[in-house]
């Protein structure tokens, strides 16, 4: 498989694991990540927020660079990206007046942009092939946290139950691993205020993990730079928030992926987290071994 | 545009977001779903439906009220609402157009100043270098609002972990991205005329 393939910002900053186990595991699986070439910035919540335009002209603009580049389908891993990139491509295509207003910033006409794809649509393609590639079964218990902009608003998206995801813990199951029932899948983690209002993301994180850890998972799994950043970086105003110490680490469904088909942890930036990424010792491994504490995933 | 309702007078908001965003207030019939399951709710001065229900009075009074209130800044864009809305009023699209009004015509919430700042850093950064640069926004940020040492705590782990870069990125055409705001800039003026 080949596929045009957006980063993003984020992917070499502060989601810098993401994108090592994202080409990592596309390596293993035999998928061309086919960067497109000087691509730019989709401008992200700021974008949307404080100026439309601009928000539909900088993905729209991806997007053409990707059809020039003779792609049909692009994949951008981060969910705020991959929500700027389908909502543009939806507007576009739904209202002749935003067309015509990207048409005049761009220069140029816009047809047929080409499909955009999340991380775990284009996994779930594969999915046969990553569960036959299975070298260390992921024998771990964990929620999987979809989040907002993976998944809505629907009708832009049209991937996966709104309200109930499924397809990453598909994913989870595929390489031996068991998925939690839970509550708080798609709520949102704060997103954006990470910096200018840090205390609404320990506050909306601290409900997350606390929800997660209540129905026994050991990890949460994400696919979102940002999700991970809001839960993992940002842990220390969780805990202070809760006075509570909740250690579960929060993993990229690229490195669940990666783990079980062997990779080891470097590769996949798991030494990157600020929550190290440990699991109680399974019941097997405390009999069959002396050790007793946390097993550190090197 | 929807045409079991009247049309909103030409020069209201309601008006306004219906021509330039597309979205129709008249729809919403006051369920209230949208505020109930809004995470941000809790920090607003004016719960969603209620934003809404301001701007279908078309009272300028009322519109202000929208426009000057927290609630525009503390939405954090998550969907939620649209997705429930039984009658599919965009609500985010209706944030958006608030926040850009309110703007504009300087009315934002003092309060909503670090919000501000932190949208006007991120967009700087990407119209200068096309792509983000984290560390120069940071840096940005916090010359806008004089939080210095916000997060010192964090950043020597950040740096070891490799988790936020040097330098800027390569790679992006930044003559292109510069040109593509200076037009939109121009597509907007010519849209208000």
């Amino acid at each position: 498989m080949r596929i045009g393939y957006y980063p993003g910002c984020s992917l070499s900053g502060t989601g810098r694991d993401f994108g090592e186990s994202m080409d990592a595991v596309a390596k293993a699986l035999g998928i061309e990540l086919a960067e497109i070439p000087e691509w730019t910035c989709c401008g992200s919540s700021s974008g949307h927020m404080t100026d439309r335009l601009v928000s539909v002209a900088l993905p729209a603009n991806v997007l053409l660079k990707a059809q020039k580049a003779g792609f049909d389908q692009v994949m951008a891993p981060c969910a705020a990206c991959y929500n700027r990139l389908a909502t543009a491509k939806h507007e576009i295509e739904t209202s002749a007046q935003t067309k015509a207003q990207a048409e005049k910033i761009l220069q140029t006409k816009l047809e047929k942009l080409p499909r955009v794809l999340n991380v775990v649509e284009m996994l779930a393609q594969v999915s046969d092939t990553i569960a036959a590639k299975v070298t260390k079964k992921f024998d771990e218990t964990v929620a999987c946290y979809y989040g907002c902009l993976l998944v809505r608003p629907a009708k832009i998206t049209g991937f996966d139950r709104t309200e109930d995801p499924v397809e990453m813990d598909k994913l989870v199951t595929a390489v031996g691993g068991k998925t939690v029932d839970w509550s708080f899948k798609t709520e949102c983690c704060g997103a954006s205020f990470s910096l200018s209002k840090t205390s609404v993301v320990g506050r909306l994180g601290a409900k997350i993990l606390q929800n997660a850890v209540a129905h026994k998972a050991d990890a949460v799994v994400v696919a979102c730079p940002m999700c991970h950043s809001n839960l993992d970086l940002r842990r220390g105003e969780i805990n202070q928030r809760l006075a509570a110490k909740i250690d579960i680490p929060v993993l990229y469904i690229t490195q669940v992926i990666g783990l079980a088909l062997g990779i080891p942890g470097k590769k996949l930036g798991l030494g990157r987290h600020f929550v190290p990424v440990k699991f109680p010792a399974t019941a097997t491994a405390t009999a069959t071994t002396t050790t007793t504490g946390p097993q550190v995933v090197q | 545009m929807s045409s079991h309702h009247e049309s909103p007078a030409s020069h209201s908001l309601a008006a306004r977001l219906e021509k330039e965003g597309e979205v129709s207030v008249a729809d919403c019939y006051q369920c209230g779903k949208c505020t109930a399951g809004c995470p941000a709710a809790e920090d607003m001065d004016v719960a969603p439906s209620q934003v809404l229900r301001l701007l279908q009075t078309e009272s300028p009074k009322h519109e202000e009220r929208a426009l000057k209130s927290m609630s525009i800044w503390m939405c954090i864009g998550c969907e939620t609402c649209f997705t429930r809305c039984p009658q599919e009023v965009d609500l985010p699209r209706t944030m958006d157009f608030l926040r850009q009004e309110s703007l504009a015509r300087n009315l934002a919430n003092q309060d909503a100043d670090d919000v501000v700042a932190f949208h006007k850093a991120f967009l700087s950064s990407v119209e200068k270098a096309g792509r983000l640069f984290e560390l120069g926004m940071i840096g940005d940020y916090k010359l806008r609002t004089g939080h210095f040492f916000k997060d010192m705590g964090i950043a020597p782990t950040m740096f070891l972990k490799g988790k936020i870069g040097l330098f800027p990125h390569g790679g992006a055409d930044k003559r292109e991205v510069a040109e593509i705001f200076a037009r939109a800039r121009q597509v907007k003026k010519e849209s208000q005329q």
